[in-house]
């Protein structure tokens, strides 16, 4: 009989058939694509409407009683300008200092409530908050996704850029959540476009992945070998893409028709036109501009050579960014294999130019830029799900730390660190009988606390009364394969404890979040009931297989009473798995593992007793030493041994 | 903990529980032979977990191959769909084993770390003043430099020769650990991490008068 042997992690899980499909979503400024790898297939079929179109403009309507998303609210954004909404991500995790004006005008109408925490869009008479914006595009690519493949789908690989701060992921997450999307990972950008490249072209070596949307600019360098795809070094902006082409674009017309003051529906119609003048752009030398702006009809003329003059400085913002990361991956632009465009405004020419300059070789563009992200996130929804051979090595984009006394930031994790990765510092009092201490996490590379974001404050209390400067406080910074931060502090003579999971200042507070749940008409209690029964099956499977695999190799050492005592608790366990009860699944394992409490024993002090008499200490290792990685086979022989 | 003679007190220590089957494994299995589930890092050294021997002089392919073997292995990615618990172990394997590979895949973190673990307060891990006058005098004199360096060729000519020397100071650390030398060891290092700020100072100088 042959044996099925896989990698640890590759197991398929038991409950499997309970779950929805797995899709990859690329969420972007101006378009979202959706994109599966069906089983058993190894490429990624993009989701197209009726007319074979992949994506899904990034805008929503709000008229009448549903959100309207899509091509349809893109139809609206004139006649229903105070009601759509565009390039909403620009928003997600920002406070209303980030948001930028256009002829002394903001495309959006504000929310009175903004000031403070994340801004909010006035649409009639209610506030709207760019997660819930986000929210309604998600549910349109998963009822995309489901109309399609006539099956629920209810968990997603989403991608943010690379260089998206611990705000704009989290507000990420909890959009997904809103639309009743369990998120596998948050992926890079770049390094999904770099995922769906290597696999498609079987790429090896060192390449840049040069990504330009909407709204935000990524560059990253990867090595590509053997089915790893490991992040050296990333940089970027947040805040720049086609959107401030267009707006230096409105800027420019503004100041040469002599404009003055726009209305928000002027400011608007102006960038829409915008648009249009630089796409056509790509094709043609010179364009007009037409568009009525607050009743001046204009009929512009844009030459291209203006226009890349416009935008020279912007491109020249991302060489910096490209500048920066081969210096942090020290390397040289010569020795990058390849350069990859991604991001529909790569498609400039000037931003070709200047890349393809700056690297000293022609980009490429093999696969769609607008669709090659979400292909990536599709492939690693597959590996998520089903197992792949390929790893993800990803980097923190942005340095993290905590403020100090005189408004500095103490580094504690550097960017480019290799994640997962958790970091701990001490820090100390400054003030004699000093019993408490606030801890300010920032993110970012500059020096002073006003330069950076802050994620969030909180306060470790308790420090006993000690002199200044003897207390001796850990802060440990967490950052898991999601990019999230976490931050815990602890004094280290009394074991005084605080921990946060970064809430940022410009997140949902955990009430709005609940309300939003409440008023979104997913079930979400249900669904975390569902989530959480099922955990405690793969839980109780768990403890099964484990005791099975103890039983076979040493199950010798029971006699026969104990054995059959162990026996009833494991037939206690299995009917419990087979009812709906979670507490009581929960409960029959307790039982098992006292059950098998004496069992463990003498398994430690036979394995002890060996080790102390007649076998070396080298035969004891070499019998338990499971790990040489490179021999897979020995890999393979062990993590069988345990599944038998 | 001692049991009986001190000869026999190490395999206690080198044993551990597996948190999944209760059944024994090493301190430095990254998975039990028994089960197969993966464990919490234990308290190794970053050598030990990339299965090599302390030391300055360290095959950096094979560094590289076997991170990224163990990571192909633990990777939270390869463990979506497992147990919280399993997710949990898994996660740490991978924190620990990039903590490991970032120091020791870097001469001067690898150099830092060897003094540590040889009980030697390098001098390189606080912002101690240096006792070494020649050194400041150097430093001093190469920053004076680059400070008047105005050009981006003039920048590289220091870059250079810079690298050249820490690519010296690398063998001169080798023979000084092989030596068993700790405190030319130590007062290398030192030397070295000026160096390598240097170099850093160049590079930003060089962006800095570079235009696009």
């Amino acid at each position: 009989m042959l044996l099925q042997i896989h990698e640890p992690g590759e197991t398929p899980e038991p409950h499997a058939l309970e779950r929805g499909l797995a899709v990859g979503i690329d969420l972007g400024t101006t378009n979202s694509v959706v994109a599966i790898i069906h089983s058993h297939e190894d490429r990624a079929e993009v989701l197209r409407d009726q007319c074979g179109d992949g994506l899904i403009p990034s805008v929503v309507a709000y008229v009448g009683d549903e959100p309207v998303v899509g091509r349809a609210a893109l139809a609206m954004q004139i006649e229903q300008h105070g009601r759509v909404v565009s390039s909403v991500k620009r928003l997600m995790g920002r406070g209303i200092g980030d948001v930028k004006m256009l002829g002394g005008s903001l495309p959006y109408e504000l929310a009175d409530d903004s000031a403070g925490g994340m801004v909010r869009l006035k649409i009639d008479d209610r506030a709207v908050s760019p997660v819930e914006v986000s929210a309604d595009i998600l549910r349109a690519l998963k009822a995309r996704a489901e109309t399609k493949l006539d099956q629920p789908v209810d968990r997603a690989v989403i991608t943010v850029p690379a260089y998206f701060d611990d705000a704009a992921r989290i507000a990420t997450k909890d959009a997904a959540a809103l639309a009743g999307l369990e998120v596998l990972r948050l992926v890079n950008e770049p390094t999904a476009a770099a995922l769906a490249y290597g696999l498609d072209t079987a790429a090896e070596g060192l390449y840049a992945i040069y990504d330009l949307g909407g709204g935000t600019f990524d560059i990253s360098l990867l090595r590509l070998e053997k089915g790893v795809f490991r992040v050296l070094a990333t940089g970027g902006d947040a805040a720049l893409g086609g959107d401030d082409f267009d707006h230096a674009l409105a800027e420019w017309v503004i100041a040469d028709q002599k404009l003055g003051k726009l209305t928000p529906v002027g400011a608007r119609a102006l960038l829409i036109a915008a648009r249009h003048a630089k796409e056509a752009l790509t094709a043609q030398d010179s364009v007009w501009l037409d568009c009525d702006v607050d009743g001046h009809v204009l009929h512009v003329n844009v030459m291209r050579d203006v226009f890349d003059q416009l935008v020279d400085g912007l491109i020249a913002r991302t060489l910096r960014a490209c500048r920066q990361v081969l210096i942090d991956a020290r390397v040289e632009a010569a020795d990058v294999q390849g350069v990859v465009l991604v991001g529909g405004s790569t498609r400039v020419p000037a931003v070709r130019h200047r890349v393809s300059k700056f690297f000293g070789r022609e980009p490429l563009a093999d696969i769609d830029p607008d669709e090659v992200v979400a292909i990536g996130a599709a492939q690693q929804a597959k590996a998520l799900t089903q197992g792949s051979d390929t790893l993800l090595l990803d980097v923190t984009p942005l340095s993290l730390g905590i403020e100090t006394m005189g408004g500095i930031v103490e580094k504690v994790i550097e960017r480019n660190t290799p994640i997962p990765v958790t970091k701990g510092q001490e820090f100390t009092t400054y003030q004699d009988g000093q019993s408490g201490m606030l801890i300010h996490v920032l993110q970012g590379e500059r020096e002073t606390v006003d330069a950076c974001r802050s994620l969030g404050r909180f306060e470790l209390k308790g420090i006993p009364p000690m002199v200044a400067g003897s207390a001796r406080i850990l802060v440990k910074f967490a950052v898991d394969a999601d990019g999230l931060v976490t931050v815990s502090a602890e004094e280290r003579l009394t074991g005084a404890k605080a921990e946060i999971e970064i809430k940022p200042s410009y997140g949902l507070t955990e009430d709005e979040m609940a309300g939003m749940l409440r008023d979104s008409l997913t079930h979400a209690r249900e669904d975390m009931e569902r989530r959480l029964l099922i955990e405690a099956r793969v839980e109780a499977e768990r403890v099964l297989l484990a005791l099975s695999a103890a039983l076979k190799a040493d199950g010798k050492l029971l006699d026969a009473a104990e054995k059959a005592a162990i026996d009833g608790a494991i037939a206690q366990v299995r009917q419990a798995m087979s009812s709906e009860d979670r507490d009581r699944i929960s409960a029959t394992v307790d039982i098992l593992e006292q059950a098998t409490h004496g069992f463990a024993q003498k398994r430690m002090d036979r394995a002890i007793a060996q080790a102390l008499t007649g076998h070396s200490l080298d035969e004891v290792e070499k019998s338990m030493a499971t790990d040489e990685p490179n021999d897979r086979a020995v890999a393979d022989a062990t993590s069988a041994a345990g599944r038998k | 903990m001692m049991i009986g003679g001190e000869h026999k007190a190490i395999p206690r220590a080198a044993l551990a529980e597996c948190w999944s089957c209760k059944g024994p494994v090493s301190v430095q299995a990254i998975f039990c032979h028994t089960c197969g589930a993966a464990q919490p890092p234990r308290q190794i050294d970053h050598f030990a977990r990339l299965g090599f021997e302390p030391g300055f002089d360290l095959d950096i392919d094979l560094l590289e191959k076997r991170y990224l073997g163990f990571q192909r292995s633990v990777h939270p990615d390869r463990f979506a769909n497992k147990s919280a618990r399993d997710r949990a172990m898994a996660e740490q394997q991978s924190v620990s084993l990039n903590e490991a590979f970032e120091t020791l895949n870097d001469p001067l973190r690898r150099a830092s770390y060897l003094l540590q673990l040889k009980g030697q307060t390098a001098s390189v891990a606080k912002d101690q003043t240096v006792d070494d006058p020649a050194l400041l005098m150097e430093a001093m004199e190469a920053r004076e430099a680059l400070a008047e360096a105005e050009s981006v060729e003039a920048i590289e000519k220091l870059a250079i020769k810079a690298g050249a020397d820490a690519i010296n100071l690398l063998s001169e650390i080798s023979k000084a650990f092989a030596a068993d030398d700790l405190a030319a060891a130590n007062r290398l290092t030192t030397r070295l991490k000026y160096l390598r700020k240097f170099l850093e100072e160049t590079r930003a100088r060089r962006v800095a008068l570079e235009s696009f």
